[in-house]
């Protein structure tokens, strides 16, 4: 990694620096927090009724590992959410989000901030590390009917010229439409394959909490305050 | 790799890792994998969530590989959902140095193919053998 281009880079516009990730995952644990009795029970539909629970317990563990190791670069944040996460979420969201946040910071500059289209970038290697562990694709009834439409949309967004905070609302809302669309569809992969027919009804839960971190994402560039002149 | 035991001696025959949600059902299943491997194959159980309850440990995985090797690598079988994932993250990271990245995921099912890879390490077989041998259980006919 070539750490003088990439800081000169993060210079001309780098607005998102580890403070803002650190605001992330701290919106992203209070959210899973809050909605945590819903995906335990959008779970218990179709899984095993333990994703609110587990991805709670490992955002939580997720704050305490970057209050104690105080990575200074988006990328170090990144990829210590997703090795805590990995270590400390025992069902399959572990390994997945693991993968997603750890590819998606290795993707990062080594810079003190990265500007959108890294972030853009991180977020599309984050859907590539997904698609490859868990070998879903679009209309399985997994988290990535929430990711792959989200990263699209902020592609579309940074190309029409959009500024952060409208980029990533536009991420996130294309992330909820995602989760929403989990519904009448058929579960292709993860325990609710099992249910066959019977998946069909319920949102995903993996979907649902995607949509939960991503809006968290969206919620951090709005409330940023670099980003106040730009809304 | 020098195909030699972690400690230089001369390499045991290749070891088994049983990852299931339970760690209940990973224990029974090394229990009855064990019986059948005899003494000189070494089989670990890796179930269940770090502090109790359903789920997978990628660190309770990393031990038991590293147990399990002796010197000619090591095959992991799974149940299910994040079971396989884990191994496969693990895998994928190269993070199993236990068993200097001669560990495999075998595509089979779960009990049948550690029964059958047990059966194929105690007879010597190596890595890719037992893999196989593993993986040929998920043809085993129950109802001719």
């Amino acid at each position: 990694m070539n750490t003088e281009d990439a800081g000169a880079a993060a210079g001309a516009d780098g607005v998102f620096d580890a403070a803002f990730f650190r605001d992330w995952i701290d919106r992203a644990a209070a959210a899973v927090e809050a909605r945590r009795d819903d995906l335990t029970r959008l779970d218990a539909e179709i899984g095993d009724g333990d994703h609110g629970t587990n991805l709670s317990r490992g955002f939580a563990a997720v704050q305490r590992a970057l209050d104690s190791a105080h990575p200074e670069t988006p990328a170090t944040v990144l990829v210590l959410t997703g090795t805590t996460l990995i270590s400390k979420v025992g069902g399959a969201a572990g390994p997945l989000y693991g993968t997603a946040f750890r590819r998606a910071g290795q993707s990062l500059p080594d810079a003190p901030a990265v500007g959108l289209g890294a972030l853009a970038d991180g977020l599309e290697a984050a859907l590539a590390g997904v698609r490859g562990l868990g070998a879903a694709t679009e209309g399985d009834k997994t988290m990535v009917d929430a990711l792959a439409p989200a990263v699209a949309a902020l592609r579309r967004a940074a190309a029409d010229g959009l500024g952060p905070v409208q980029a990533l609302r536009a991420m996130a809302d294309a992330a909820g439409a995602g989760a929403l669309d989990t519904v009448p569809m058929r579960a292709r992969k993860g325990r609710a394959s099992y249910l066959g027919e019977r998946s069909i009804g319920h949102q995903d839960p993996g979907a649902a909490s995607a949509a939960l971190i991503l809006g968290a994402l969206s919620e951090a560039a709005a409330a940023a305050p670099d980003q106040a002149a730009q809304r | 790799m020098s195909g030699g035991g972690p400690d230089g001696s001369v390499p045991g025959p290749v070891g088994l890792v049983l990852v299931s949600h339970s760690a209940q059902l990973a224990r029974g299943a090394a229990e009855l994998a064990g019986q059948l491997a005899g003494e000189q194959v070494r089989v670990e159980a890796a179930g269940g969530a770090d502090g109790g309850g359903l789920g997978t440990s990628i660190e309770a995985i990393e031990r038991a590989v590293a147990a399990a090797d002796r010197g000619s690598g090591v095959v992991l079988l799974a149940d299910l959902g994040s079971a396989v994932l884990t191994i496969r993250l693990l895998l994928e990271d190269g993070a199993a140095a236990g068993a200097g990245g001669r560990a495999v995921l075998a595509d089979a099912p779960f009990v049948e193919g550690a029964v059958a890879a047990a059966v194929a390490a105690a007879s010597g077989a190596d890595l890719a053998a037992v893999v196989a041998e593993a993986e040929s259980a998920r043809t085993f006919r129950k109802v001719p």
